[in-house]
């Protein structure tokens, strides 16, 4: 549904995509993630038509958008990373006005209108100045507008990341419903949001994808054992990891202000060693546990592997 | 057609932010005060007190070509501003604000999305203009007498020729910058190049400034046509909107 091969992107001397190879299969949602700078807001915006690649093929909905981009609008919805909306319009002026343009008849417009404000809880705002909206309400509104005309592809540009936690949820809920609906390539750097509805992730760094997998197999795969410790003050938090990061059985050790992540390569080993190691180094802990690894865990590990290389 | 559901939208938001109710009152402003300046100002002149001796002699009584001449070089001056301020914003500020990788990721051609401004920006300075044109021809014919209907509108057609030959390149401006600041500064510059040229001796002939005095002799029942003027009007208009589609059309946004 959604191809990339060789994609490069230069602005001068930054090569903002550097060989991208992306592969989104019909129907999936698709987490795409990637430390800042790493190129996905440069892939979404190519792939919506708005940019255009240096070099490299790129295809959305069976459509080669170097010769086909002209008809890519009515198969797609873009959401990007800060909607923003002509501000003396009313949300119901504006998802009409879109729906004009994809050529919905006039009922349909009305139905749809109303059936979208309310799916993004905008009904009591539709017909308030959207020049007034909140961050939140303009992004709720974006999701709206890029479902105008049940695309089949959705791009989705950081989508929840302006809305409060109760707005994040019911967006997100919608996103995975759509996925047995349209294919949703996400790019997001809230990793709990991805690992709760994309069922495949790609990372990428410095314009490369590093893996593309499903997130399952991407979790068996990748995931190591990690181990939480919340030290007394910062200064013997740094003192232990240093002595943590010598341990032949630990694979990679993060501080955080009081806090010490572990990640370990031999977890049988970690269990005996690392409590051990802390009260050899007199460290006075105020939580321990052994953590499920998440995505982040991954994301960090991976990422860091690239920028070490 | 898609090019009429945002002209429609671009004639709402221009009725909506009130752009069009103030180019309209200032226009018809301008429409309305030219006869009476030209009425009125020699009386003001000759009740300044302490005039020196014989100059309120030398004042010639108020005519109607005082009345066209003050018109004419109201829009010629206030009138070509106004065009410079409400079109320097209208491709930049989409650009800046997103609103126009918003609305192009939905089936709007670049080449409509500019075609309707332009459009809806020369409907709105031709009404205003039209508005405008009824009240200078009104208070002319109570101050001094009925300008012949014909040449009149003759005089608007040419005024708004040369209000759309700046629409045109204002538009250009603030397609070939992201910025409404950047595009206020180019727009300047040309407005400052257009006039600057317009106002040598022989080549202004061919620059469109003619027309306002082409128009104004036409109303006044007189005058040389400037049809080269005219021809160069149009061929800048062509020029400019052309040239703003090809670079929008390759723009990334």
């Amino acid at each position: 549904m959604i191809q990339t091969e060789d994609l490069h992107k230069h602005y001068g001397a930054v090569h903002a995509l550097d060989g991208l190879n992306l592969t989104v299969e019909s129907g999936t949602v698709f987490g795409f993630l990637g430390p800042n700078g790493a190129g996905k807001t440069t892939t979404l915006r190519i792939l919506s038509g708005l940019a255009r690649p240096t070099s490299g093929r790129a295809s959305v909905a069976g459509l080669d958008l170097a010769s086909d981009g002209r008809t890519l609008s009515r198969r797609i919805g873009f959401l990007p990373e800060e909607p923003t909306f002509y501000s003396w319009m009313t949300p119901r002026e504006f998802l009409d006005y879109l729906g004009r343009l994809h050529g919905l008849s006039p009922l349909e417009r009305s139905a749809r209108t109303k059936e979208l404000l309310e799916l993004v809880n905008l009904a009591e705002a539709g017909k308030r100045r959207i020049g007034g909206f909140s961050r939140g309400m303009r992004q709720r509104l974006g999701v709206a507008a890029t479902l105008v005309h049940r695309p089949e592809v959705l791009l989705l540009d950081e989508p929840v990341s302006a809305l409060d936690p109760v707005g994040r949820k019911e967006v997100l809920e919608l996103i995975e419903t759509l996925g047995g609906q349209c294919t949703v390539l996400m790019s997001s750097h809230i990793l709990a949001d991805v690992e709760r509805v994309c069922n495949v992730v790609g990372i990428i760094a410095k314009g490369r994808m590093i893996v593309q997998s499903p997130r399952e197999a991407l979790m068996e795969r990748y995931a190591q054992p990690v181990f939480v410790a919340e030290t007394a003050d910062t200064a013997s938090a740094r003192r232990w990891a240093d002595r943590l990061r010598i341990q032949p059985w630990a694979a990679a050790v993060c501080v955080d202000g009081e806090i010490v992540r572990v990640t370990v390569k031999d977890i049988a080993q970690a269990r005996k060693e690392l409590l051990a190691s802390a009260v050899a180094q007199e460290i006075v802990l105020r939580r321990y546990e052994e953590s499920r690894p998440s995505l982040e865990d991954v994301f960090l590990q991976l990422v860091n592997k690239e920028a070490a290389q | 057609m898609n090019f009429f559901i945002v002209l429609r939208k671009e004639l709402t938001e221009q009725w909506r932010t009130k752009r069009f109710l103030i180019v309209a009152a200032v226009l018809v402003v301008f429409g309305l005060t030219s006869p009476l300046l030209a009425k009125f100002t020699p009386d003001l002149l000759k009740s300044i007190p302490n005039i020196p001796t014989g100059l309120a002699e030398m004042i010639p009584v108020p005519s109607v070509t005082d009345a066209v001449g003050q018109y004419v070089k109201n829009m010629a001056e206030f009138g070509i501003l106004l065009v410079l301020l409400m079109s320097m914003g209208v491709v930049a500020q989409e650009k800046e604000r997103g609103t126009a990788a918003m609305l192009l990721t939905h089936p709007v051609s670049r080449l409509n999305f500019l075609i309707a401004k332009f459009t809806a920006l020369g409907i709105m300075f031709a009404v205003s203009l039209a508005v405008a044109a009824l009240s200078c021809w009104y208070y002319t014919l109570l101050l001094f007498t009925a300008l012949p209907l014909g040449p009149y509108l003759a005089l608007n057609g040419l005024i708004l020729v040369v209000f759309l030959v700046y629409i045109a390149v204002t538009l250009l401006c603030s397609t070939l910058v992201r910025t409404q600041g950047a595009a206020a500064g180019l727009a300047f510059a040309a407005l400052v190049l257009v006039a600057g040229i317009g106002s040598l001796p022989r080549i202004g002939e061919y620059f469109p400034g003619r027309l306002f005095t082409w128009g104004a002799a036409l109303a006044l029942g007189g005058g040389d046509p400037a049809w080269p003027a005219l021809g160069v009007a149009a061929g800048i208009i062509v020029l400019a909107l052309v040239s703003a589609c090809l670079f929008f059309e390759r723009e990334e946004i």
